[in-house]
């Protein structure tokens, strides 16, 4: 039993003109204390969803069906009553725009106290020094939680969404691409800090990102997205090595990278519309691989090797000579 | 093609740029000093037709206001643009006018920067009825055409009736290009042109580019992404704080990067191979703001190899001492 474990999640919206759209379509995938997981994949791809499931913060217009396992507890089965004694005590999410998730009209040190006194966590006196040890853990010194969010800097408010997430020390941080929008140094010292919260006190990280660099530098295992599936799942040293998953491969073959001279392709096409059932697999119009059951035969997530679960016919050849 | 065969494309030189800092009516009365942003101090660059220059820094550098400068939508305070050997910095609006059309910008963001209300065939042929270009209708009617043809929308009959909410991220970001291309522009200022588009298929966008600039198109890309610019660019300029600090051919710069901030910042973009694990050398702190700019070299609060020195020279940019090729050239006193 892991940590915190989704299992055969799905989410559907209901769209304005009727019909629905089914975003996130049986995602399961664990983490445990220490471990840093990245969520992978391109806009529309369902990763937010998932995260947003997994926080019961899904909008009116979704429902979301599957298990959230939580310490081997279900809590999305009573919906909004199960979540919400775990939602930012055990579960936590920090979001890409930092300046959201703040109050603009109060300070940084106030909205913490107010998140530490709201779950009793402490009171008065008490909750102000833990605010001023929070905003000191995530390297803001305390004295500046007397400033506005707009007297600080994009990457400070960051740390500040950061810190008021963990004001409850959850056991699991799930960040939603939160270094898209910051400078590469800044988001060099925000990755160090995330990656210190998972090291040093056993936090368990689900990075949300569009950006493979960034998950194969700061995650042990990642989870590959497409078209509301997770299409392989490994990690990130076999995702970037042995990719069982054309997708894997040509995503990373279309990053540029600064120690590589080699040719950068796009991957033809799009994603598909998920408002209508899809046939065989959803990756095969724009896969250079694509076979025979492609088009007719749904491929499953499968194990191909010792932690490393992917989704392609491919899998299932007699070992041939990969490309 | 130029009428200016030998003479580079641009050429900017010592380009200053300010912003005056309101003071507000409380900071009038009392007569504190007029402030401003120094948001370009002194840049100087060339770029030849055929060439794609990679102009790279965090935010607030001053790479947005160059490009702004040198297409003449800000006025710089001194230092002197030069257009295929004309100096254009002082050109009025109805000089400016007929420049304008060989130097076309495209933007960041193509779900704003297209009318959604306008078809492609529209939005392509708006540029040659602004400047009065493209003869007869069906002339016109050619030209949007070959645009698309040209941003790689082809057949064009599959795009030209569409409206952008009809389209990818990555085709809207050609219907930009096309449109810039329909005037058969000098120059392309590209503004982070994949920045907002899928990872997949900002290669193609910026395969694009590179063609164009194979067929004689200067483009000056301005970029924050690194690992885009060592693939994609031919040269690139590193900026700090309104300055170039370091300048040279692009796999120079990446392989052999002389200044401190150019070493720093190459060594935190994430590699996409987790075994090349990154030994980043972080620097702490924040860029200070253009309003205060420290005394010497720029970059020393935060430089790890600064001496006392640095605190008083303000470093030139030249040559530096381990430089593998002639063109390489850093601002500081310790290379």
């Amino acid at each position: 039993m892991s940590l915190l474990e989704i299992q055969d999640l799905h989410v559907w919206f209901d769209l304005e003109h009727g019909g629905e759209l089914h975003a996130v379509q049986g995602v399961s995938l664990s983490v445990d204390p220490g471990e840093r997981l990245g969520l992978v994949g391109e806009s529309g791809c369902g990763k937010t969803t998932t995260a947003l499931a997994a926080m019961g913060l899904l909008p009116p217009n979704a429902s979301a069906a599957g298990r959230i396992m939580l310490d081997g507890e279900d809590i999305l089965a009573g919906g909004e009553e199960t979540i919400r004694p775990h939602r930012w005590v055990d579960l936590a999410i920090v979001f890409q725009g930092a300046m959201n998730a703040l109050n603009p009209v109060r300070t940084v040190g106030s909205q913490i106290v107010e998140a530490i006194e709201l779950h009793g966590r402490a009171k008065g006196p008490a909750a102000r020094t833990q605010t001023g040890e929070l905003l000191e853990s995530v390297g803001i010194p305390a004295k500046r939680a007397e400033r506005f969010p707009h007297e600080l800097s994009g990457g400070m408010r960051q740390r500040a969404a950061i810190a008021m997430a963990l004001s409850c020390n959850p056991k699991v941080l799930i960040a939603d691409e939160p270094t898209t929008a910051l400078d590469v140094m800044v988001q060099a010292q925000i990755l160090e800090l995330l990656d210190a919260l998972c090291r040093d006190f056993g936090l368990a990280l689900i990075l949300v990102t569009h950006d493979l660099p960034v998950v194969a530098q700061l995650c042990d295992l990642g989870a590959v997205m497409y078209a509301g599936e997770i299409v392989e799942r490994a990690t990130v040293d076999a995702l970037y090595h042995s990719p069982g998953h054309p997708y894997t491969r040509l995503l990373f073959a279309a990053t540029p990278d600064l120690g590589s001279n080699g040719e950068v392709v796009s991957i033809p096409g799009a994603p598909p519309r998920l408002d209508h059932e899809l046939r065989g697999c959803p990756f095969q119009p724009r896969c250079d691989r694509a076979f025979g059951p492609c088009t007719t035969i749904h491929p499953l997530l499968k194990s191909i090797g010792a932690g490393h679960a992917a989704a392609c016919h491919l899998n299932d050849l007699p070992a041939i000579a990969a490309p | 093609m130029s009428s200016n065969g030998d003479k580079p494309l641009l050429e900017v030189d010592g380009l200053v740029v300010r912003y005056p800092v309101t003071r507000g009516l409380v900071g009038a009365m009392t007569r504190q000093p007029k402030r401003s942003v120094h948001a370009v101090e002194g840049v100087t660059l060339t770029l030849q037709g055929g060439e794609l220059l990679a102009l790279v820094g965090e935010s607030g550098c001053g790479k947005t206001t160059t490009a702004q400068a040198v297409l003449r939508l800000v006025d710089p305070e001194s230092g002197s643009i030069r257009f295929e050997g004309r100096d254009i910095t002082r050109l009025g609006t109805r000089e400016l006018r007929p420049l304008r059309r060989q130097m076309q910008l495209v933007y960041q963001d193509p779900y704003e920067s297209l009318d959604p209300r306008l078809r492609v065939r529209a939005t392509v042929e708006e540029p040659l009825l602004i400047h009065g270009l493209g003869g007869s209708k069906t002339e016109r009617a050619e030209r949007v055409r070959q645009a698309l043809i040209k941003a790689e929308l082809s057949p064009p009959e599959l795009f030209l009736d569409r409206y952008p909410h009809e389209l990818s991220g990555g085709q809207r970001q050609r219907v930009a290009i096309a449109a810039g291309l329909v005037l058969d522009p000098r120059l392309l200022v590209a503004d982070e042109p994949v920045s907002m588009l899928d990872v997949s298929v900002r290669a193609g966008v910026l395969g694009l580019l590179d063609g164009l600039r194979r067929e004689g198109l200067g483009v000056l890309m301005i970029t924050h992404d690194l690992s885009t610019a060592a693939r994609f660019a031919d040269r690139i300029a590193v900026m700090y704080l309104g300055r170039i600090v370091e300048e040279g051919p692009a796999r120079e710069i990446v392989d052999n990067p002389q200044h401190p901030y150019t070493r720093a910042l190459l060594s935190v973009v994430p590699r996409r191979d987790p075994r090349d694990r990154l030994r980043p050398q972080i620097l702490r702190g924040e860029t200070p703001d253009a309003v205060h700019i420290p005394a010497g070299c720029r970059f020393h609060p935060r430089c790890p190899i600064a001496i006392e020195d640095c605190k008083r020279i303000d470093p030139k940019l030249e040559r530096p001492a381990a430089g593998r090729t002639p063109t390489h050239r850093a601002a500081c006193i310790r290379v």
